[in-house]
C-alpha cells in the first residue's frame, strides 16, 4: 500500500520519532514546518531510514494562504494520505498574563492554524476513502489550570475538534486519533521542574504507531496519564480551584 | 528552557558532576550557543570515568543532533550529524549491506563520542580504529566552522581523532563505510583451557571479528581460561528481538560478591559446549550484547565500577598475564572481562590502540579495587603499554607522557583551536592534560 504522511510541525521531537517510524515501514513523508534547513536534515534522515519519498515542506499555522499548495502537493501522491499535526505553542502563562495578545497566536499555534489545515484536506482523505489524522493534544487540556490555562484551552479546542472530525472521517473509511502525551523529554520540558516519569519521544511515537494501527480513538501516552487526568477530573471545583498543580 | 541545572556522572557512576547542560535539537540552536563561546560537548557518556563531565560549568549534549545526511553506495560514505547512535547507523544500513567501518561494544556510543575516543572494534586487528574511516569532519573550533580532514589538515585532524572534545565541537562526519554480506552474524565459539591457547588461537586467529571473554575469577592452570568468539556477517533472515529489558532498581552489594561471579563465569564458560560451535546472531546482539538490558551499569549498586583497560606490545603478553593471575587472586573482578589482540591502527595524537594485547576488566568500586587498578596502571607503564582513557577515573597525571609520547604534539593543536580552555573536562583537568610540565 502506497502511504503518504504529512507531518505538521516535524522539527519537533515528538514529530521527528514519529517520521523516523513511518520512514522505517516505508511510507512516503512531507515534513513541514518553518525552519527549512532543520527539515531537509530530517527529511535527507528519513529517505536513509526507508522513506519512499521525504521532502521538506513550508508551513505556518499563522499563514493559511500556504495551506493549498500544500494539499496540492499531497494530491500529486497516489494512495492512501495520512495527517500527523504536532504543532503548538506554549508561551508561559506569566508572559500571558503580561501580554494577553498572546493568546492569539497560542490559539492559532495550537488549534485553528492545523484545524484549518485538516478541514482544506477532509474532502481529499474523503475522495480516496482512507487514511488517518494523528493529532496532538495534551493531557493540559483535560483541565485548565493556573499554570497553563491558555495553552490548556487551545489543545482543549483542538481535541473537540478532532472528535468531531472523527465522526465526519470514519463515514468516509477513514480515522482519527487523538493522542494526549503527558510529560514528554522534548526540548519545550528540558530543565522544566517538577517533571516527573518523563517518555522518551521515541515511545511516544512507538504508542502512536500502536494507535494507528488498531484504529484508537483517544491515547494517552504513556498509558498511565489516563488515570492521571482521570484523577484529576474528578477533583470537585470546590476544591480544585484552591490548588496549585 | 535552555539550561537545565543536572547531577550527572559517567556510565561507571562513580565519578560525579554538577552542572549546566544544554541539549540543542537542531543547528542553528547549537550555533547559537556557541556563539557566546566553546563549551565542551558530549555524547551518550558511555565513557566510563570523566572524559564527557563538566563539574560546576556548562556542557552540551549533543544526542538531538542525530540525522544521517546523505549517503554515496558509490564510495560507501556516510555524512552524519555528531548526535547519530552507531547502533542505530547499523540498523539502518546493515540490512543494505554496509556497516559502520569501526564499531565499540556498545551501539549507544555516538559518532562524535566515537572519533573523540578514536575506538577500536573487535575487527581492530584489520580495519584500525574509527577515525581511520573518517573522511572528513566538520568541528566547530574558536575560529568558527573548519572542514578537518586528514589530508588537508593532518595536524587537527590528529588532535581531534581520539582528542577528547579538547578541538572543539564535532558536528557532523563523513565516515567511510564497509560493504558486508548482511546483518546477520555467523559466530565460532570456542573455548580456551587456559592463558596460552587463548594467546595462540588470538595469533592465529584470521577472522573478521575476534574477540575473547575471559574468566577473570580462574587460578592456577585454569588462569586466562574463557571463550573465543569470530565472528563474520552474513545474510539470511533473522527474527529482530526488540524487547529490551530494564534495571529496575540499584542492585544491592552482593550481587556481584566474589563466589556469585565465580559461579557465574563457570556456567557461562561450560555454556560453549567442549568441542565448540557455530551459531547465528542478528548482528546487534554480536556487536552490542548488553545494550539488551538498559542501564545494566545498576547492576553494581549505587557505588558505581570501574573498568581498567590496557594495552600492552606483543612482546608483553606474559606481563599482561601476571596482572590477570593478580586480579583473579584479589577475588574482586566482575564477569566482564575481554581480551583481545590489536593491530597497529590508531589515527589521533592519543589513539589508545598499539600493536598487542588489550585487556579489559570491571570491578565494584571498593577501596581494594582501586589499589590493584593504580598497581596495574603502573605494571602498564613500565612495560611501555598504556591505558585508555575511555575507561578511566584512576589514573595519575605523572603517568600520561609516558604512555602517549605525542601529548606535545597534541597540546599544540588544542591550544591553537581553544586558546582559551573553555573546553576542558574533568578528565583533562584530572589527568593535567593540557598544562604543560
Ligand atoms: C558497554 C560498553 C562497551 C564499550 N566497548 C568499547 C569498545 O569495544 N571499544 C572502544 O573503543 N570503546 C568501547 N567503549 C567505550 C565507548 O565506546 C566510548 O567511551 C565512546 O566514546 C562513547 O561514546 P559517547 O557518545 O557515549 O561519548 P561520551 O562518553 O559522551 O564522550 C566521549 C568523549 O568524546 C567527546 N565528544 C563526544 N561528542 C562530541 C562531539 N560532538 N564533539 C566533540 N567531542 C565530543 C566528549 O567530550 C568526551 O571527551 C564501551 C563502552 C561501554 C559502556
Amino acid at each position: 500500500m502506497n502511504r503518504t504522511w504529512i507531518i505538521l510541525g516535524a522539527t519537533s521531537s515528538m514529530a521527528r520519532a514519529f517520521a523516523r517510524a513511518v520512514s522505517q515501514e516505508g511510507a512516503g513523508v512531507l515534513l513541514a514546518g518553518r525552519d527549512s534547513e532543520d527539515l531537509a536534515a530530517l527529511a535527507a534522515d528519513c529517505r536513509l531510514r526507508g522513506a519512499r519519498i521525504a521532502e521538506a515542506v513550508a508551513f505556518d499555522a499563522r499563514r493559511p494562504d500556504g495551506f493549498a499548495a500544500i494539499i496540492q502537493r499531497m494530491e500529486a501522491e497516489e494512495g492512501e494520505l495520512n495527517a500527523a499535526v504536532f504543532v503548538g505553542s506554549m508561551p508561559e502563562q506569566a508572559a500571558i498574563d503580561a501580554d494577553p495578545s498572546l493568546i492569539d497566536g497560542t490559539v492559532t499555534d495550537s488549534f485553528t492554524g492545523p484545524a484549518r489545515f485538516l478541514q482544506m484536506l477532509a474532502p481529499l482523505m474523503e475522495a480516496r476513502g482512507g487514511g488517518t489524522v494523528v493529532g496532538v493534544a495534551s493531557v493540559a487540556g483535560d483541565r485548565g489550570r493556573l499554570g497553563n490555562y491558555v495553552y490548556g484551552a487551545a489543545k482543549a479546542g483542538f481535541a473537540t475538534y478532532l472528535s468531531g472530525l472523527r465522526n465526519r472521517l470514519t463515514r468516509a473509511g477513514g480515522h482519527v486519533v487523538t493522542v494526549k502525551p503527558g510529560f514528554v523529554d522534548t526540548a519545550m520540558t528540558w530543565g522544566l521542574p517538577g517533571m516527573f516519569l518523563v517518555a522518551t519521544p521515541e515511545k511516544v511515537a512507538e504508542d502512536i504507531q500502536k494507535a494507528v494501527r488498531k484504529k484508537r480513538n483517544v491515547i494517552y501516552t504513556p498509558f498511565f496519564w489516563r488515570y492521571i487526568m482521570l484523577i484529576i477530573i474528578h477533583i470537585p471545583e470546590l476544591i480544585f480551584k484552591k490548588m496549585k498543580i | 528552557m535552555l539550561w537545565k541545572s543536572a547531577d550527572y556522572s559517567g556510565w561507571g557512576r562513580v565519578l560525579q558532576a554538577k552542572g549546566e547542560i544544554a541539549r540543542p535539537e537542531r543547528q542553528a540552536a547549537l550555533a547559537a550557543l556557541l556563539d557566546d563561546g566553546l563549551l565542551p560537548a558530549m555524547g551518550m557518556r558511555r565513557s566510563y570515568g570523566d572524559a564527557a563531565l563538566n563539574s560546576d560549568g556548562r556542557a552540551v549534549d549533543m544526542t538531538r543532533l542525530d540525522r544521517m545526511l546523505g549517503f554515496d553506495p558509490e564510495t560507501g560514505i556516510l555524512d552524519v550529524e555528531a548526535g547519530a547512535r552507531i547502533g542505530e547507523i547499523a540498523a539502518a544500513f546493515g540490512p543494505k549491506g554496509w556497516l559502520p567501518a569501526v564499531m565499540p561494544g556498545t551501539g549507544f556510543a555516538t559518532v562524535g563520542g566515537c572519533i573523540g575516543q578514536d575506538v577500536h572494534g573487535k575487527n581492530h586487528h584489520h580495519a584500525g580504529s574509527f577515525c581511520e574511516h573518517v573522511v572528513s569532519l566538520t568541528l566547530r573550533t574558536a575560529k568558527g566552522v573548519v572542514e578537518v580532514t586528514p589530508e588537508k589538515t593532518p595536524a587537527l585532524f590528529r588532535a581531534t581523532a581520539g582528542g577528547l572534545g579538547q578541538t572543539g565541537v564535532i558536528l557532523s562526519a563523513r565516515l567511510r563505510l564497509l560493504p558486508c554480506k548482511g546483518d546477520v552474524m555467523v559466530v565460532t565459539e570456542r573455548r580456551m583451557a587456559d592463558w596460552e591457547e587463548f594467546i595462540a588461537h588470538l595469533d592465529t586467529s584470521r577472522a573478521t571479528y575476534t574477540v575473547g571473554w575471559i574468566d577473570a575469577t580462574a587460578k592456577g592452570a585454569a588462569l586466562g581460561r574463557g571463550v573465543l568468539e569470530e565472528g563474520e556477517t552474513g545474510s539470511g533472515l533473522m527474527p529482530q528481538r526488540i524487547k529490551r529489558r530494564k534495571v529496575p532498581l540499584d542492585a544491592p552489594n552482593f550481587a556481584l560478591s566474589s563466589p556469585i561471579v565465580r559461579m557465574f563465569n563457570g556456567a557461562y564458560y561450560r555454556r560453549v559446549p567442549e568441542k565448540g560451535r557455530t551459531v547465528v546472531r542478528p548482528i546487534s546482539d554480536f556487536f552490542f550484547p548488553l545494550d539488551k538490558i538498559h542501564d545494566w551499569n545498576r547492576l553494581y549498586g549505587k557505588r558505581g565500577f570501574h573498568q581498567f583497560q590496557c594495552v600492552v606490545p606483543l612482546d608483553q603478553a606474559p606481563a599482561l598475564r601476571d596482572m590477570l593471575g593478580e586480579i583473579a587472586g584479589s577475588g574482586l573482578a566482575s564477569p566482564l572481562a575481554v581480551i583481545k589482540r590489536m593491530g597497529p591502527g590508531r589515527a589521533g595524537y592519543l589513539s589508545f590502540p598499539m600493536e598487542g594485547y588489550t585487556l579489559a576488566v570491571d570491578f565494584p568500586d571498593r577501596a581494594a579495587a582501586r589499589e590493584l587498578i593504580k598497581h596495574m596502571q603502573a605494571r602498564a607503564t613500565e612495560v611501555g603499554g598504556r591505558i585508555y582513557f575511555a575507561k578511566d577515573s584512576l589514573a595519575r597525571p605523572e603517568e600520561i607522557p609516558a604512555m602517549y609520547p605525542e601529548l606535545d604534539l597534541w597540546r599544540k593543536e588544542v591550544t591553537k583551536a581553544d586558546p582559551e580552555g573553555r573546553l576542558a573536562t574533568d578528565l583533562v583537568r584530572r589527568l593535567k592534560l593540557r598544562v604543560a610540565k
